[in-house]
C-alpha cells in the first residue's frame, strides 16, 4: 500500500477521483449515455429515409421546433446525420473506448499503482465531460445543431450564415471538439508514459499483453494525429469569427460577394483528414487489441504470431499517416497524386489481413469459449473482414470515383470501423465487467444481444452496399424526387426495419449491464482463467491495485495450454491446468514461450 | 508519484520493466516529449497550410525585404535588421537556458536563478519585439490602392517605393471630428477612414508623371515586382475600390490579404507560446528562489520547462525562415 493513506471522501471517491479504475468507469458510462443519443438519432433519420416524409409521432415528440406534423424538416436530418457522426466517432468510439479500457487495463496489466498521472488523467476525465456536455448543450441551440457533417468541410462550416446549423450551433460544436482535443492529448500523454516508465519488474515490452500495444500506439497516433485537427479547427474558427480566409475564396452570398480572397476549401480537406484518417485506426486499434486478448484467452490457445501482431499495428499506424488523400480523390486532386495514395493505401491491406489470419489461425482448434465477449470478438473478425474488403474497391481511385459519396461508403466505414470498434468494445466490457464490478454479466442476455447486434448489423450493412453500387448517394433527405432510385425504396425499408431492431437489442445490453452491477452473480478472482496480471489483484478494488507487493511478471501473457512436452498434444498442462499466470516463474528447464 | 512506481529503482536503464527509466528519462519528461511531438504537429499543421497558399500565389507574394524594413527610433529602411536581432535574443535566451539546466544539474541554486531570470528577459525582449512588429505591419509603411478585381497597386519613383503622402495633393480625408479620445466609439464601429481618396490619388497620378505603378505580380527571375507602364497603371488605378494602409485580415497594404492573415496567425500563436513559455519560467524560476528544488534534491522541472523552452525557439527558427528569410 502507499505510505500515505488519503481520506476518501464521496467527492474524491466518485466525482473528482484520481483512481484509474473510477475514471474508466467514468470514461465507459459517460461513453454510454453519448452512445444512447448518437445511436438513437440514427433511428430517426433512418425512419425519414425508408419513409420519406411519413409522419411519426417519435420524431414529433423528439424533434420541437425541427419538425411540422411529425415529418423531419430538411435542415434537421443534415444535423443529426451529423452529430451521430460525431457522438459516435469521437465520443463513444474514441473516448469512450480508449478512454475506458486504457485507464482500466494499463495499470493491471503492465503492474503498476496507477496511472503516471492521476491527476493529469482527472483533468482528462473532466475535459471530455466538459466537451459531452457542450455537445449535448448544441442541440438545443435554436437553429439547431452543426450541419455541416461530422467532416466539417468549409463552406459549409466557415460561414455562420450559410444553413441554420452553421450558426451557434457549430460554434458550440468547434468549442466542444477543441476541449476534446485536449482531453484526448492529455489522456493519450498519459497512457504513453505509463506504458513505457512504470512497467514492474519483468514487463518487458515484448511481454505486454497486445491490448497494451494496441492501446500504446493508439495513444501514440492520438498525439500525432489530433494536433492537426486543432491546426484545421483554429484555422477555421479564424475564418468564422475573424474574418480571415484560409478557406474561403470568391463567395456570394445572395448576390452580395463576401470580402473573403485567395483561400482554398481543399486545404481544410488536406487538415481534417490528416487526423481523420488516423482517427480510424484510433477507434479501431483498441477493438482490435481487446480481441486478440480474448480470442486467445477463450480459445484456450497461444495468440498466434505474437511479434506479427505488433508489427502490423506499428505498420497500421505509420501507414495511417500517409494515406489521407483517398478520402479527397474527387477534390479535384492530380490523378498521379491520386495513384500514390492509392498504393499507399493498398498497403495497409497487408498488416490488416496479418491480423486476421492470426485470429483465425488463434482460433484453429482451439478449445473454443463461446461466451459473450468471445462471440462478440468472432463477430468483430467478421465484420473487420466483410469491411476491409470494400476498403480495397474504394482505396483504388479508379473505382473511388465511381461511388464516392454513395451509400457503399456509409456500409464500408461502418462494417469496418462502426459495427467492428462497437463489438470490440462489447467484447471488453463482457470481459472485463468481473474486474470493474466484481459481478458477473447475465451470459443469456448477452447471447440474445449478439445474435440481434450482428443480424442486425448485416441486415443494415449489407443490402447498402447494393444500393450504394446503384448510385444511391449519402447525406440526402429523399431520394423520392429521383425516378431512378425508386427501384431502391424498399431496400431501404429493409434496412430501417433492422437498424430499429438492432437499435432496441441494444436495450438489452443496457438492462443487462445496469443490472448486473447489482444483482450479478459475484465474479472470482480470475473468471476466465486468464493469464494476464490484473486478474491476481483482488475482486474488491483497493487504492494502488495490489494490497502487498506489485508482482513480478517471468513470462508472456499467452501460456494457455502449455503441455510438458511442447511436441505432444497427449502429455500433461504444464503446471496442472490449461493457462499459466504471467506471475508464474519458469519451471527448471522450461522454454519460454 | 514516485510512490506509483513498483520497485525501487535499481538504476539501470533498460526496457525490461521494474521501475524502469527508458532513454534514462523520467515519466515527466517523457510527457513532455511527447507534448512537444504533439505540439509540433499543431504547428506543420500551420505551416503546411502557409506553405500550400504561398505556392498558390507563387507569383503575387509579397517580398518579406519590402514588408519588413523598419527598426524602432530610426528612420529608413533596414530590411530584416530587426527580425535579425529578435531572433538572436530568442536563441541567446535558449543558451542561458541550457546554463540553467547545467547549473541545475550542479545544485548551484543561485546560478540557476540568475540564468533562469536572463531567460525570463530574454523571452519579453523577443515578445516585445513582436508587438512592436505587428504595430508597425498594423500601421503599414507607404499606403496602396486595391481594385475591384482583388489587385494592389503601389506607388514608386526612381524604382523605389514611395508613400501615399509623398505625391497626393490635396486635403487630407483623415480628420473626423469624434476621433478624439474623448468622444465616441469610433474604433468598434467606425468605417476605417484613409488619409486620401481614391479619386485624389487618381488625380495626383495623373498631375505628377515621374510617378509609376505596380501591382502585387513579381518578375520571378529578378525577385522584383513587375512596373507597369503609365497607361496601364492609370488603367488599372481606375478601377481602385479602396485606399489600402497597413495590413489587418481582411486588408494588407503589400499585397496578398491571405499573407497577412497567415502573419498574424502563425506569428500570433508562436508568440501565445512564448508568452505560456515566459509563465511558466518566471513560476519555475519563483520555485528556484525559494528552494523547491533545493529541497527536493534535484533541478528536473528546469530541465522539463528548458525542452519546452527550447521547442519554442527552435518553431521560430521554422517561422523565421519561412515568413522572413524564403
Amino acid at each position: 500500500m502507499s505510505e500515505h493513506h488519503h481520506k476518501e471522501t464521496f467527492v474524491t471517491k466518485y466525482i473528482f477521483s484520481q483512481d484509474h479504475k473510477m475514471i474508466s468507469k467514468q470514461f465507459l458510462v459517460t461513453g454510454m449515455f453519448m452512445g444512447i443519443i448518437g445511436v438513437f438519432m440514427s433511428m430517426l433519420f433512418r425512419m425519414q429515409i425508408a419513409w420519406p416524409e411519413e409522419s411519426f409521432s417519435l420524431i414529433e415528440a423528439f424533434l420541437g421546433p425541427h419538425q411540422t406534423d411529425g415529418v423531419m424538416n430538411p435542415d434537421m436530418y443534415l444535423a443529426l446525420v451529423t452529430i451521430h457522426g460525431t457522438i459516435m466517432v469521437f465520443f463513444v468510439l474514441t473516448a469512450g473506448l480508449s478512454g475506458t479500457f486504457s485507464n482500466l487495463l494499463i495499470p493491471l496489466q503492465i503492474g503498476a499503482r496507477d496511472m503516471a498521472s492521476g491527476f493529469l488523467n482527472m483533468v482528462s476525465y473532466w475535459l471530455f465531460f466538459i466537451s459531452s456536455v457542450i455537445m449535448v448543450i448544441s442541440l438545443f441551440v435554436e437553429a439547431g445543431p452543426a450541419s455541416a457533417g461530422w467532416t466539417i468541410y468549409p463552406p459549409l462550416s466557415a460561414l455562420p450564415q450559410a444553413i441554420p446549423g452553421s450558426g451557434a450551433g457549430m460554434t458550440l460544436w468547434l468549442v466542444a471538439m477543441a476541449i476534446f482535443i485536449a482531453s484526448s492529448l492529455i489522456g493519450s500523454l498519459n497512457y504513453i508514459v505509463t506504458i513505457f516508465n512504470l512497467r514492474t519488474k519483468g514487463m518487458k515490452m515484448t511481454r505486454l499483453p497486445l491490448t497494451m500495444w494496441a492501446f500504446f500506439i493508439t495513444a501514440i497516433i492520438g498525439v500525432v494525429s489530433f494536433p492537426v485537427l486543432l491546426s484545421a479547427a483554429l484555422l477555421l474558427i479564424f475564418d468564422r469569427s475573424f474574418g480571415t480566409s484560409f478557406y474561403l475564396s470568391d463567395i456570394f452570398i445572395s448576390g452580395e460577394v463576401l470580402h473573403y480572397q485567395g483561400g482554398s476549401p481543399v486545404l481544410f480537406e488536406h487538415l481534417f483528414w490528416f487526423l481523420g484518417h488516423p482517427e480510424v485506426y484510433i477507434v479501431l486499434l483498441p477493438a482490435l487489441g481487446i480481441t486478440s486478448e480474448i480470442i486467445s484467452t477463450h480459445s484456450r490457445k497461444p495468440i498466434f504470431g505474437y511479434r506479427a501482431m505488433i508489427m502490423s499495428i506499428m505498420a497500421i499506424a505509420f501507414l495511417s499517416t500517409i494515406v489521407w488523400g483517398h478520402h479527397m480523390f474527387i477534390s479535384g486532386m492530380n490523378p498521379f497524386l491520386g495513384s500514390v495514395f492509392t498504393f499507399t493505401t493498398l498497403l495497409i491491406a497487408i498488416p490488416s489481413a496479418v491480423k486476421a489470419f492470426n485470429y483465425i489461425t488463434t482460433l484453429w482448434k482451439g478449445n473454443l469459449q463461446l461466451n459473450p465477449a468471445m462471440l462478440f470478438s468472432i463477430g468483430l473478425v467478421s465484420t473487420f473482414v466483410t469491411g476491409g474488403l470494400t476498403g480495397l474497391v474504394l482505396g483504388d481511385s479508379a473505382l473511388d470515383i465511381a461511388i464516392h459519396d454513395t451509400y457503399f461508403v456509409v456500409a464500408h466505414f461502418h462494417l469496418v470501423m462502426g459495427v467492428s470498434a462497437i463489438f470490440g468494445m462489447y467484447a471488453g466490457i463482457y470481459h472485463w465487467f468481473p474486474k470493474m464490478y466484481g459481478r458477473m454479466m447475465n451470459k443469456t442476455m448477452g447471447y440474445w444481444h449478439f445474435w440481434i447486434s450482428i443480424i442486425c448489423a448485416y441486415g443494415v450493412f449489407w443490402p447498402m452496399h447494393f444500393i450504394g453500387l446503384a448510385g444511391l448517394p449519402r447525406r440526402y433527405y429523399s431520394n423520392t424526387a429521383f425516378p431512378m432510385f425508386d427501384d431502391l425504396a424498399d431496400v431501404n425499408v429493409v434496412i430501417t426495419i433492422f437498424a430499429l431492431i438492432g437499435g432496441a437489442g441494444q436495450l438489452i445490453f443496457l438492462a443487462n449491464f445496469f443490472i448486473s452491477i447489482y444483482r450479478g452473480k459475484k465474479a472470482t478472482q480470475n473468471p476466465w482463467n486468464s493469464n494476464t496480471i490484473e486478474w491476481t489483484t483482488p475482486v474488491e478494488h483497493v487504492h494502488g491495485n495490489w494490497p502487498g507487493k506489485i508482482p513480478e511478471v517471468h513470462r508472456w501473457a499467452y501460456d494457455y495450454s502449455k503441455r510438458v512436452d511442447p511436441n505432444d498434444d497427449d502429455s500433461d498442462y504444464l503446471h496442472g491446468q490449461d493457462f499459466v499466470l504471467q506471475t508464474t516463474p519458469l519451471l527448471d528447464g522450461e522454454e519460454p514461450s | 508519484m514516485e510512490a506509483n512506481i513498483a520497485i525501487p529503482s535499481d538504476g539501470k536503464n533498460t526496457w525490461d520493466g521494474g521501475a524502469v527509466r527508458p532513454f534514462g528519462a523520467s515519466y515527466g519528461k517523457m510527457m513532455m516529449w511527447f507534448f512537444i511531438v504533439s505540439d509540433a504537429l499543431t504547428f506543420s499543421g500551420f505551416l503546411a497550410a502557409y506553405g500550400l497558399t504561398r505556392f498558390k500565389f507563387i507569383d503575387s507574394w509579397p517580398i518579406a525585404d519590402e514588408v519588413f524594413t523598419h527598426i524602432p527610433f530610426i528612420h529608413g529602411e533596414f530590411p530584416m535588421y530587426y527580425v535579425a536581432f529578435m531572433t538572436f535574443v530568442l536563441i541567446f535566451s535558449s543558451v542561458t537556458m541550457v546554463l540553467a539546466v547545467d547549473a541545475g544539474h550542479k545544485m548551484q541554486k543561485s546560478k540557476v536563478a540568475w540564468y533562469m531570470f536572463a531567460t525570463i528577459i530574454g523571452g519579453l525582449i523577443f515578445v516585445g519585439s513582436q508587438a512592436w512588429e505587428w504595430n508597425t505591419f498594423i500601421k503599414g509603411s507607404y499606403g496602396a490602392v486595391k481594385t475591384t478585381d482583388g489587385k494592389v497597386l503601389q506607388f514608386v519613383k526612381d524604382g523605389h517605393q514611395i508613400a501615399l503622402s509623398d505625391f497626393v495633393v490635396g486635403e487630407r480625408m483623415d480628420h473626423r471630428e469624434s476621433d478624439t479620445k474623448k468622444n465616441g466609439l469610433w474604433f468598434e464601429s467606425g468605417e476605417a477612414v484613409s488619409q486620401y481618396s481614391v479619386a485624389q490619388i487618381i488625380a495626383s497620378y495623373k498631375a505628377d508623371p515621374s510617378i509609376q505603378i505596380r501591382s502585387e505580380q513579381i518578375d520571378l527571375d529578378k525577385k522584383q515586382k513587375i512596373i507597369l507602364s503609365r497607361e496601364k497603371g492609370l488603367s488599372e488605378l481606375t478601377k481602385g475600390k479602396m485606399v489600402l494602409e497597413g495590413a489587418n485580415l481582411k486588408a494588407n497594404e503589400y499585397g496578398n490579404t491571405i499573407f497577412a492573415d497567415f502573419f498574424f496567425f502563425i506569428t500570433g500563436f508562436h508568440g501565445f507560446h512564448v508568452l505560456s513559455g515566459i509563465v511558466l519560467n518566471i513560476i519555475i524560476f519563483m520555485n528556484v528562489v525559494l528552494g523547491t528544488y533545493e529541497k527536493r534534491g534535484h533541478y528536473e522541472m528546469v530541465e522539463k520547462v528548458g525542452l519546452y523552452w527550447h521547442f519554442v525557439d527552435l518553431v521560430w527558427v521554422f517561422v523565421f525562415t519561412f515568413f522572413y528569410l524564403v
